[in-house]
């Protein structure tokens, strides 16, 4: 059996659903934050493997996989410094009871 | 032969560790958890030829990322409260899955232009000219540099002691 661009596909899809499923159901604002990388990165795979079967001479999703690397490490330290400048404030980082601007 | 086996041993390992973040009720644990399936991308990238790619995962997520995201866990001390489910868990349960399926049916039913050429390698001198090169995203890398700088000064910011 060969591998090919589906099994890749598929691949990053489940595990982009496990960290939509994180995202939705967990509580811990570091958590979320974690299922969020997980996403990106299972984005990450599918742009790289549509590079090597599609386009293998251009690497283009190569050159778009290095901008999410970069948006993503961007994200993770300002979302880090949101949570701690919230922990500090609340004690928490429990997402359900940060709820200042619900009405 | 070995490509197949790579494949499906990374495929395996990377699914129990991704389902390790979410399910494991330790969330150092859930982290460590993270790592592995970071680790497990790099090496899904060696399979699909991204040499450099692979070595950035590595540098980038296991070396920074995963650093920060394990000095927010100490710091913030919720590691005894573990990571509690939400009320939403069981929709959220019923979304991903249906999310799922509606990708995994997309993708096995769309014909994808598969092209026959053998993948470029290595791909650092290529990934170079791409960025730098003529024609090349050199714009979009001079936007990534003033964001990652405005990311680290509101980082910086942001987490200061007032």
């Amino acid at each position: 059996m060969v591998i090919g661009l589906q099994h890749y596909l598929i691949l990053s899809a489940i595990l982009f659903s496990i960290g939509l499923y994180g995202v939705l159901a967990k509580r811990n604002a570091v958590i979320i934050l974690m299922c969020i990388e997980l996403m990106l990165n299972a984005v990450n795979i599918t742009l790289v493997a549509f590079s090597r079967y599609v386009v293998p001479a251009m690497l283009t999703g190569q050159v778009f996989a290095i901008f999410v690397i970069v948006v993503a490490a961007a994200e993770a330290a300002v979302g880090l410094a949101i949570i701690l400048a919230i922990y500090r404030g609340f004690e928490d980082i429990d997402v359900s009871k940060i709820d200042l601007l619900k009405w | 032969m070995g490509m197949v086996v790579s494949f499906w041993i990374l495929a395996a390992v990377g699914i129990i560790a991704a389902l390790g973040v979410v399910l494991l009720r330790n969330v150092f644990r859930a982290a460590l958890s993270l790592i592995l399936c970071f680790l497990i991308v790099a090496g899904l990238y060696v399979t699909l030829s991204a040499d450099f790619l692979a070595a950035v995962q590595i540098l980038v997520y296991v070396g920074a990322i995963s650093v920060l995201i394990i000095l927010a866990i100490m710091m913030t001390r919720e590691v005894a409260q573990g990571s509690p489910n939400s009320r939403f868990q069981i929709p959220a349960f019923i979304v991903a899955i249906l999310f799922l399926e509606v990708l995994v049916l997309t993708l096995i039913n769309t014909p994808w232009p598969v092209s026959s050429m053998p993948p470029t390698a290595p791909t650092t001198a290529a990934l170079a000219n791409s960025l730098f090169g003529e024609g090349g995203y050199l714009l979009s890398v001079e936007i990534a540099a003033v964001l990652l700088l405005s990311a680290i000064l509101g980082a910086v910011v942001l987490a200061r002691e007032k």
